[in-house]
């Protein structure tokens, strides 16, 4: 559409026939240059994303070996296996607890950063952003050391008063819970910041309506923030959502999915089982085990960002 | 200081105007709790890994007193570091993996998003929403096809290799995000510069470009920071430490076998997230605006 409206401004409105006929070729011409433009991303997208997809399948249906196409032995495999029972589960318990933890606490800490004169707001975001932008495998191997056994300096700090030493990497359920957290830990900054922005674009006249009517602040949350933010809350919890279930750095650095590969989760499975015990076939196979559940988010996501283009249109 | 004026003010203002007033203050006094206590823990795991870098493994392995306290601070840790070739070393592929494919990332994503936002052609909406899922795909999707291809163009153990990957990283997010800034500029002004005869280089180069900089800068920063921190395609496609970027040679190489010199990690881990960080410090600004522009733009 809009393509049509830059033409028929760029040519006189008396063209003759002559002229239209060259604004045709004219017309030709751009969308041939910008499809060269666009080649190198057609390329990358093709080449690197697309074809990969494709041949992650045909991968995941040959044998160790790669001489044999068994169908979908590699996947019946993997289902009947305990282990990817765990994988399955612990994947689900880390992406869905650690989104829920990273939501509350970047909306709680944005209504907060919100709420506090303006002038000071940029020196505390400033420095509540730091988790999100040291690598997460540095960072991680930070949290490491603060786990470590014997010199856990939380652990000291636990110790200050009165709580028992924690075995944080050592037992299952801790294990579980230090992932989570150090996820936690990284992630919450940038729910802070999309929440903030989406805050900050909520008119100001709504709340001067809701006061004026009597509403409290929680009211004003309750019928004014939330409505006004539902969109980009769900976008970023979605978001986050695919992100957090195909994390790989967290699990690889703090436990290298032990102990006992109870905090293996999907994509550290998949490293494991393809690239270090090199059967890559089966490792493919774990890998599209993401895929159903990504390409659903994926959706909604698509569905969120175009709702929210017609709003603004 | 803003804090305590603020609060006098909220304190003055509160006798006389009564309970409003009063809930305002106690407002404001919960945000500044919840602030100090969410910088704090946050600020903890870097502050503790500049306090063990800064000490020496007798001070380290010694368990008496507080952990949170360097008592003789050393610079050996960083010297040591700094003195190794691997080290030096991994800091250079860092250095000439994140050069070339910010460059490659911004040639093409800054040409296409051009041609997808202003000229359109047939399939051009589609793909559009292409950029966008690939986008949504992660590393640990694709890695082990990658793999496959990776290596069947002989480029494993390669920074080339790397170099070809990451791409798929950080195209998408530029791409997306320089649409939306390509979309905000008025069409009056390529219609005026089509009228004075521009073709379409010249009007990207010429007015799309700078006038869409800080999108620009916005972009470059995110691929930046993706390819410094990227750590998937090289912890599966590099395992000769030569060939090592930052990330996976510290987390690999610095720790051997069962003593770890917790020290020198740390050190080396600080300085291989130094680059961000100091980016970030001084372009805070587009740092944000590219991290909310693939929900707030586009």
């Amino acid at each position: 559409m809009a393509a049509d409206g830059t033409l028929v401004a760029g040519a006189p409105a008396a063209a003759g026939s002559g002229r239209a006929n060259t604004m045709q070729r004219f017309a030709r011409r751009r969308s041939t240059i910008a499809f060269l433009m666009a080649l190198p991303l057609i390329a990358l997208i093709g080449g690197l994303v697309v074809y990969p997809a494709g041949y992650a399948m045909w991968l995941s249906t040959l044998n160790r070996r790669m001489t044999a196409n068994i169908g979908l032995g590699n996947f019946e495999i993997l289902l009947e296996s305990d282990t990817f029972w765990m994988v399955i589960m612990q994947s689900c318990i880390f992406a869905v607890g650690a989104v829920i933890a990273k939501a509350l606490i970047g909306f709680w800490l944005a209504h907060m950063l919100h709420h506090i004169p303006a002038k000071g707001q940029r020196k505390w975001r400033g420095m509540l952003l730091i988790p999100w932008v040291i690598p997460p495998a540095l960072s991680t191997l930070g949290w490491w050391w603060m786990f470590d056994p014997s010199y856990s300096s939380i652990n000291w700090l636990l110790n200050i008063f009165a709580v028992p030493a924690v075995p944080w990497l050592g037992e299952p359920w801790w294990a579980r819970f230090s992932v989570i957290l150090v996820n936690v830990w990284y992630g919450s900054p940038f729910f802070m910041i999309m929440y903030l922005a989406a805050l900050k674009s909520v008119p100001d006249q709504l709340y001067e309506a809701a006061a004026i009517d009597g509403a409290t602040g929680w009211q004003g949350l309750r019928y004014v923030t939330l409505p006004m933010m539902q969109n980009i809350i769900s976008i970023t919890v979605l978001f986050s959502l695919i992100v957090t279930f195909a994390n790989y750095d967290i699990v690889r650095v703090l436990t290298n999915g032990g102990p006992r590969d109870l905090t293996q989760v999907f994509a550290s499975y998949a490293f494991q089982v393809g690239i270090l015990s090199g059967n890559l076939p089966r490792g493919a196979a774990v890998s599209l085990f993401m895929f159903p559940v990504l390409a659903v988010f994926a959706y909604f996501i698509l569905r969120g960002i175009n709702r929210r283009n017609k709003e603004q249109m | 200081m803003s804090a305590s004026t603020a609060n006098t003010i909220a304190s003055y203002t509160g006798k006389k105007l009564g309970s409003l007033r009063s809930e305002r203050r106690w407002a404001l006094w919960t945000a500044y709790a919840s602030l100090i206590v969410a910088t704090i823990i946050f600020l903890a795991p870097p502050f503790y890994m500049l306090v063990t870098s800064l000490k020496s493994s007798s001070e380290i392995s010694n368990l008496s007193g507080n952990p949170w306290l360097v008592r003789a601070p050393t610079l050996e840790n960083y010297k040591e570091l700094i003195a190794n070739p691997l080290f030096r070393g991994f800091f250079v592929n860092s250095v000439i993996i994140t050069l070339c494919v910010v460059a490659i990332s911004m040639v093409i994503s800054v040409l296409a998003a051009f041609s997808l936002a202003r000229m359109k052609f047939w399939g051009s909406q589609a793909l559009a929403t292409g950029v966008f899922l690939t986008y949504l795909v992660p590393d640990t999707l694709l890695f082990i096809p990658l793999y496959q291809i990776v290596g069947s163009l002989g480029l494993l153990n390669s920074i080339w290799g790397l170099i070809l990957i990451y791409p798929t990283l950080t195209v998408p997010f530029c791409t997306w995000i320089m649409i939306g800034y390509f979309a905000s500029i008025p069409k009056e002004l390529d219609e005026a510069a089509l009228i004075d005869g521009a073709g379409w280089m010249q009007m990207l180069t010429k007015i799309f470009i700078p006038v869409a900089l800080p999108g620009i800068i916005a972009a470059t920063i995110f691929a930046f920071t993706v390819s410094w921190a990227a750590f998937v395609y090289p912890t599966a496609f590099v395992t000769t430490p030569e060939h090592m970027p930052l990330t996976i040679g510290v987390v690999s190489q610095l720790i051997r076998g069962d003593t770890f010199a917790w020290g020198q990690i740390m050190a080396g881990a600080l300085m291989a997230a130094l680059p961000p960080v100091v980016v970030y410090a001084f372009l805070m600004d587009y740092y944000i605006a590219g991290l909310t522009a693939g929900a707030t733009k586009g």
